[in-house]
């Protein structure tokens, strides 16, 4: 009794998937610098050009440290929109230029996805973003995407630094340029690369003080200026700890890694070891990515100017790749192996899912679980045995990774802790996967789905005979037991 | 046979190639699982987590053993027993109620509530639920970790596992498979199962045994954490899926995208704004959950067999051979299915259950274009 079957499954993704509300010729992803002078330049010679930016974005995401590592340090001021939309055009003054030229500027506003077919993926009607603000969600289509998204912070583990007032390079310079919205006023700087003076500049430039830069390698590792040559620099010594109160970081100690430790008083400690080329978006999307140390870390791979392997999608920008005369991982392994030596193994590495070291390294589950006695048999070691460490076996085990920062506080430096407790290669990227922003769902939902949609909606693949009770086959009750579009659970 | 090797080989370090590898060690046989990747790292460990399957001859030994799996395996599944299924339509209400019958032919309780009552068990749920079934029984696991947990459970009894270890071909001799090849050399056996879901049909191939299979892409989403519904098993409105312990929500369903298979894809990746679609259904079914955030998406790639029923078989030719796909309902199933596959190659035939429906020989007549005549054909792409 086959059913007639007639070419079509109507259970598949074919066609139902919605075209976007709107498409433009060039869609650029953040409105710093980078983007904006692509949408200026786009503009000129005469495309239709829309540059969406994230930010300001909502006081509750930054409280999830999203996009940057914002430590908690922000101002009441970063719950006024208009004022922070205000402080967005006054901190970057090419934005007026760009709405001169008829560039399209849509200021907080999430970019999700990027959708292209390609390798596994043919199901597109035209390459489409994902875009949302607070209220909803909806997709722009593109003839030409670039992809200006700015670099990300890369925060490092030790005793205390899960509390307001620790906090990163990126979150330190988005609070006090772009938003003047920074509640600190004393600051320690880990790092003395580039980004780590960057950062002490930019807080002296501020009227903040610098207490310290603190330094684990023996020497400076960038040219110190004259501006900064009053500050104390701590070479050969990392923080061993951040203690406070309520309003998070009072004080800090400081010292060897063996010691002695002395304590410094500050409410701010920037982690400046190193930044991560924003690449959730093209990696969602299925673009090609290469590991070089010399741009940052994981980037792009190019193969024309700006050209990713994705067709029509391009980067520029820092989350094309960092210009550093530094080699960005051997770096930051070397902070990592240092801070590693501070603190026991009860060190929080993930905070949203309260991993610490010794449950990340001994490849445990979380604390609602039971640790049946074979667990403490098996750890990092035993799983390397079985193949390369992958970090995203080790995130479905133990659950780093896996809160609702995204990963945002701690996909790199498991990744280094696991590196240096290995001893192995860089450890290969964990993958990023849309929504690349965290948003509820009745925001993400598509509340205006598509009939083909509704109609072709099953439970599971729609296969008629797949639920039919094993006695029932090949009986007569078997055709009352077939079902299309079943609502089996799977 | 050469040097290295084990009595018997299984290809396919999914969940089911796995639960088979753990029952065949448990029966004291020597073991060796090869996988192109890390075990359960495909559709096997990207799923719903389900357990609750009436429709298959190996329902009651899942229902047997998912309770005593922590204790088995020696490390946590995260099962959890019992599922409610809230219907938001009055067709989908139909569907539960017609769910329900068949599980109380079985003589396993699921009981019709109503609205009020759903709510009551899981109170995430929309007061314009029109209710639903309470299945006493059946229930979910972690796939991720219960994956594991199988590859650690066959270490401990001596089994050996060898990752990014593709199978590419087999060595057969007098009617058996004597060997497997892979790029990292040659492992004798003398018996082999095939477990290597979509890659199993090229594999077969390789022994002249062709074994209909289209595969697909089936997308799951993810929140932040909600609180803790005392049953985690809450699904309905379209959707698969379950409160994990931690409280996340997972949810599955809609729309799959058939793709090619090769010898290691098509890969898992990317996912497509049907994200939005389950959002929508998972904000119907709990809406005092809507403002929680998605955090994650995923997919798993699923393979179907024409019938969408499994095949397990113990071949004739070659006679030492064992396969198994289970068509993309394979999870919640495992703990059965690893049994009977045991069976089949330690004794020819399953000790518990009859599995002849299940065999390759009712897709003897099967066109060669099956797959074009369901439409279960990739879209090709745009262009070409």
């Amino acid at each position: 009794m086959p059913p007639n079957f007639d070419g079509i499954d109507r259970a598949a993704i074919n066609g139902k998937l919605p075209r976007p509300e709107r498409t433009v010729q060039v869609l650029i992803i953040g409105a710093g610098s980078a983007g904006t002078a692509a949408a200026i330049r786009e503009a000129k010679l005469g495309a239709e050009v829309l540059l969406v930016d994230e930010n300001p974005v909502s006081a509750s995401l930054m409280g999830l440290d999203t996009p940057l590592y914002f430590g908690g340090r922000m101002t009441t001021a970063v719950q006024r929109q208009e004022r922070m939309i205000e402080q967005i055009f006054a901190s970057n003054p090419a934005l007026e230029e760009a709405l001169e030229l008829g560039v399209d500027v849509a200021l907080a506003t999430y970019a999700w996805g990027a959708f292209v077919n390609g390798s596994g993926l043919a199901a597109m009607p035209q390459p489409v973003v994902g875009l949302a603000n607070e209220e909803r969600a909806w997709l722009v289509g593109f003839d030409k995407l670039i992809l200006a998204t700015g670099a990300r912070d890369i925060p490092m583990a030790f005793p205390g630094w899960d509390q307001p007032g620790v906090m990163g390079a990126g979150g330190f310079a988005a609070l006090v340029d772009r938003y003047n919205a920074f509640a600190g006023q004393r600051v320690v700087v880990l790092g003395s690369g580039e980004l780590g003076l960057k950062t002490a500049s930019l807080a002296r430039a501020k009227g903040l003080e610098v207490v310290a830069i603190v330094e684990a390698l023996p020497q400076a590792q960038a040219m110190v200026g004259s501006d900064l040559a009053d500050i104390p620099l701590l070479t050969g010594q990392v923080i061993h700890s951040a203690q406070g109160g309520l309003n998070g970081v009072e004080r800090i100690s400081v010292g060897p890694v063996g010691g002695p430790i002395s304590d410094l008083a500050c409410d701010t400690v920037v982690i400046s070891i190193g930044m991560a080329p924003a690449i959730e978006l093209l990696n969602a999307a299925g673009g090609g990515l290469t590991l070089d140390s010399q741009r940052g870390g994981h980037v792009p791979i190019l193969i024309g100017e700006g050209a990713t392997t994705l067709p029509n999608v391009f980067v520029t920008g820092d989350c094309g790749g960092l210009g550093t005369a530094q080699d960005s991982q051997s770096y930051q392994m070397a902070w990592m192996r240092a801070l590693l030596g501070i603190g026991d193994g009860q060190v929080i590495v993930c905070q949203c899912e309260e991993v610490t070291r010794s449950d990340l390294l001994g490849v445990q589950p979380p604390n609602y679980l039971q640790r049946p006695e074979k667990l403490a048999g098996r750890d990092v070691h035993t799983l390397l045995a079985d193949g390369p460490i992958n970090q995203d076996q080790i995130k479905r085990l133990t659950r780093a990774c896996m809160g609702a920062c995204q990963a945002r506080r701690c996909r790199e430096q498991v990744a280094l802790t696991l590196a240096c407790a290995t001893q192995s290669a860089p450890i290969p990227l964990a993958g990023f996967r849309a929504p690349v922003r965290p948003l509820p769902l009745k925001v993400l939902a598509d509340w205006d789905e598509a009939a083909a949609m509704t109609a072709g909606w099953d439970v599971w693949f729609g296969i008629p005979s797949q639920w039919v009770p094993y006695v029932d086959i090949g009986t007569e009750r078997e055709a009352a037991q077939m079902v299309t579009f079943s609502e089996d659970p799977a | 046979m050469t040097g290295r090797g084990a009595s018997v080989v299984i290809v396919g370090g999914g969940v089911t190639g796995l639960s088979s590898a753990w029952w065949l060690a448990r029966a004291g046989c020597d073991v060796l699982v090869l996988d192109k990747g890390i075990v359960g790292w495909e559709a096997s460990g990207r799923n719903g987590g389900g357990a609750s399957h009436y429709h298959s001859p190996l329902y009651a030994e899942e229902q047997r053993l998912w309770p005593l799996m922590d204790d088995l395996l020696g490390y946590p599944t995260e099962y959890r027993r019992e599922r409610v299924i809230v219907a938001m339509s009055p067709a989908q209400l139909a569907s539960y109620h017609k769910m329900a019958a068949n599980f109380n032919a079985l003589g396993y309780a699921a009981d019709h509530i109503d609205s009020r009552q759903a709510l009551e068990l899981a109170p995430l749920v929309s007061p314009q639920n029109l209710g639903g079934i309470h299945v006493k029984f059946g229930g979910h696991a972690n796939p991720q970790r219960t994956v594991q947990a199988y590859a650690w459970a066959i270490q401990d009894l001596g089994g050996k596992i060898i990752q990014n270890c593709a199978v590419t071909g087999f060595q057969t001799q007098g009617g058996k498979v004597v060997s497997v090849d892979t790029a990292q050399g040659t492992f004798g056996c003398d018996a082999v199962v095939v477990a290597a879901g979509p890659q199993s049909a090229m594999l077969l191939e390789k022994l002249g045994i062709s074994l209909p299979l289209a595969a697909a892409r089936a997308e799951m989403i993810v929140t932040e954490p909600a609180p803790l519904m005392a049953i985690g098993g809450v699904d309905g409105n379209g959707l698969y899926g379950r409160q994990t312990l931690r409280g996340n929500l997972a949810y599955g369903g809609g729309p799959h995208e058939w793709l090619e298979v090769s010898a290691t894809g098509p890969a898992a990746r990317p996912t497509t704004p049907l994200m939005r679609n389950l959002a929508k259904r998972v904000a119907e079914l709990l809406p005092s959950a809507a403002h929680l955030r998605v955090i994650r998406s995923w997919a798993g790639i699923v393979e179907n067999t024409p019938d969408g029923r499994p095949v397990i078989e113990r071949f004739t030719s070659p006679s030492n051979l064992t396969a198994a796909t289970m068509s993309g309902v394979g999870f919640g199933l495992s703990p059965a299915s690893g049994h009977a596959i045991a069976d089949l190659v330690l004794q020819g035939q399953c000790s518990f259950t009859d599995l002849t429906k299940l065999g390759l020989a009712r897709f003897a007549d099967l066109p060669s274009d099956w797959r074009e005549q369901r439409g279960w054909v990739a879209i090709s792409p745009k262009g070409s």
